[in-house]
């Protein structure tokens, strides 16, 4: 049962300290079902904190986090997989010398039930990953090639193509598009409008507002720990976006109108 | 174009190590035939190889997750203390069997728990555990040896070190049929893709919910339960405890890993590399006396054989 104004997720009064250095400070974020959210801000506002606090890798310090209005009250990894929430990393979370299939299946193997790996099932759906949603046979990529030897963006594509394979409710992309180039950045944001299209929600982190605007539904400004600034899409032009942006970056201030 | 994708240097690197070991055996059957082309040396090597290799085997999956451990040679020695003062004084092998391998293991669990929750550094917690242990051996076995001859011909001294035909030593079936199951674990088991995750980048792993610290506490214990068993097997093969057993393993078991492949930055290794780096160091001091080198060549000649075959793996590896 969807309320009517019930979100996907909701985190709630979320702060989260390492050590001394506060990475987020009482911060509310919100992604609504079938809702693309861009999240911006500069080096250092918390934007990875905060979604790893989301995908169960970081303990919340402090808050509470809603998934489909239930409060999420243990939460791991695990959990936020189960709840069909898939990550892109900033880091990609890639074991480098490891076979690309091993990789796409990385932490949740497919296996018999005594835990051992079923090889041939498992290489033949990368084959078919990198077929279908990759795109990448042509440049000679096996499911045995080993992630090291992959360019940047095909690096990025398989750590996309990893997030897309689970049936998730939910994509997270945390700075896609760094370093990639100008085809493959274009690749990464079909890949967004193909979530949106699916029905599914996404988070996209990038510091690149000409990368996220065209995709985004609603814009959320981090700066230091918390949000300065919220903008739906259609309330404002891009270039209007991109002003507000250089003023955070002076002040730490946002004007809301 | 494709080349560049493939896995071709492990495989490179598993025939180099193996052609390292055909060229030794090449030069000690030119230099010494009649030692060489009997079957004589053979199953002498086969009697006293298994011990190293069954610590080099579990040693190996340590080293893939990027830790190490330095007390195993310990935890072998105060294994096979317990195994011989227990089946001497109760008369019961088995028995001294099951809690001598018990004390392995939770000798192998301590080093996993120091390393993964109180957070010290294998290198640091492994010195401390492997004086600790010899320590303790030192302070129980004050009285000297135990003899173990009572248990020959029992069905436990058969099965684990008895001569299968009369010929061919126990133990040497029970390091093959260990790497077979090593070589399983590690290539067809989650566990094993979870050991070399973790070793290849421990925090992407955390992130994809791998469970590095269990992954890492279960490695350090299986080390200890194999360290225990080789230690039994030792006992069993001499047929008497001494209390110096375990001593002269810890660099030549260890050297046998790195000569075998693994590399020392973690997320690579492989149980073939290493179940040949074990037959390499363990035939190298017979083979180096038998084509007539006097023993002071021994080290020399470890020496050479570990830096050449360390570099040959490290060329092989490295990115086009
Ligand atoms: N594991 C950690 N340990 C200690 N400090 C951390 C850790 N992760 C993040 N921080 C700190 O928390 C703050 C927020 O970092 P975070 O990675 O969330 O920023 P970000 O918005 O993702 O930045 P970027 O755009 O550079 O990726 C920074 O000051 C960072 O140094
Ligand atoms: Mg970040």
């Amino acid at each position: 049962m969807e309320l009517k104004n019930e979100k996907l997720v909701r985190m709630v009064n979320i702060s989260k300290y390492f050590g001394e250095v506060a990475a987020l400070r009482k911060e509310n974020f919100e992604v609504g079902y079938n809702e693309v959210v861009g999240l911006i801000g500069d080096n250092g506002a918390g934007k990875s904190t905060l979604i790893k606090i989301l995908t169960g890798v970081h303990p919340p310090g402090k808050g509470r986090i809603y998934f489909q209005g239930e409060e999420i009250t243990y939460h791991s990894v695990e959990r936020a997989r189960e709840l069909g929430i898939e990550t892109v990393y900033q880091e990609r979370a890639l074991g480098e010398q490891q076979a690309l299939w091993k990789n796409i299946f990385m932490g949740r193997e497919m296996t018999t039930h005594l835990g051992f790996l079923q090889v041939k099932k498992a290489k033949k759906e990368t084959e078919r990953i990198l077929k279908e949603v990759i795109g990448f046979t042509a440049a000679g990529l096996t499911p045995d090639s080993i992630v090291e030897r992959l360019s940047g963006g095909e690096k990025q594509g398989v750590a996309i193509a990893r997030a897309l394979h689970f049936k998730a409710k939910l994509i997270i992309l945390d700075e896609p598009t760094m370093g990639l180039s100008l085809s493959e950045t274009k690749k990464v944001l079909n890949f967004v409008k193909g979530i949106k299209e699916q029905g599914k929600s996404c988070i996209f982190i990038t510091h690149n507002i000409y990368h996220v605007y065209p995709v985004a539904d609603r814009f959320v400004v981090l700066d230091r720990g918390r949000t300065v600034g919220e903008f739906i899409k259609k309330d404002i032009s891009l270039e209007k976006l991109v002003n507000k942006l250089y003023l955070v970056a002076r002040t730490g201030e946002i004007s809301q109108n | 174009m494709l080349k560049r994708y493939l896995k071709l240097s492990e495989f490179k690197l598993q025939w180099s190590i193996f052609a390292v070991l055909v060229a030794l055996f090449t030069l000690f059957i030119m230099g010494a035939p009649r030692i060489f082309l009997a079957p004589d040396m053979y199953y002498s090597f086969m009697s006293t190889i298994p011990f190293m290799t069954i610590m080099a085997l579990a040693l190996t999956p340590v080293i893939i997750c990027k830790e190490i451990d330095l007390s195993f040679p310990s935890v072998m020695g105060i294994s096979a203390w317990m195994f011989a003062s227990l089946s001497a004084s109760t008369g019961n092998p088995t028995l001294a069997l099951i809690i001598s391998l018990i004390t392995g293991l939770l000798a192998g669990l301590l080093n996993g728990i120091l390393v993964v929750k109180v957070g010290i550094p294998s290198l640091i917690v492994t010195i401390g555990t492997m004086f600790f242990w010899k320590g303790l051996v030192l302070v129980f076995s004050a009285a000297g040896g135990i003899t173990l001859v009572p248990l020959r011909g029992t069905i436990l001294f058969q099965s684990l070190v008895g001569r299968i035909g009369g010929v061919i030593p126990a133990q040497a079936l029970w390091a093959v049929g260990l790497a077979f199951l090593f070589w399983l674990i590690l290539n067809r088991h989650k566990f094993g893709t979870h050991i070399y995750f973790t070793g290849d980048n421990i925090e992407s792993a955390r992130m994809m919910g791998i469970p590095v610290n269990k992954v890492k506490i279960l490695v350090f214990t299986q080390l200890g339960f194999f360290a225990a068993f080789a230690g039994i097997l030792l006992d069993l093969e001499m047929s008497y405890y001494w209390p110096t057993s375990g001593e002269g393993y810890l660099l030549e078991t260890i050297a046998a890993v790195f000569l075998g492949g693994t590399s020392a930055f973690g997320g690579m290794g492989t149980i073939f590399g290493t179940f040949i780096g074990c037959i390499i160091i363990g035939s190298l001091e017979s083979g180096i006396i038998s084509v007539g080198l006097s023993g002071y060549w021994t080290n020399l000649i470890y020496g050479l054989v570990i830096v050449i075959s360390v570099s040959i793996h490290s060329i092989l590896r490295r990115r086009t």
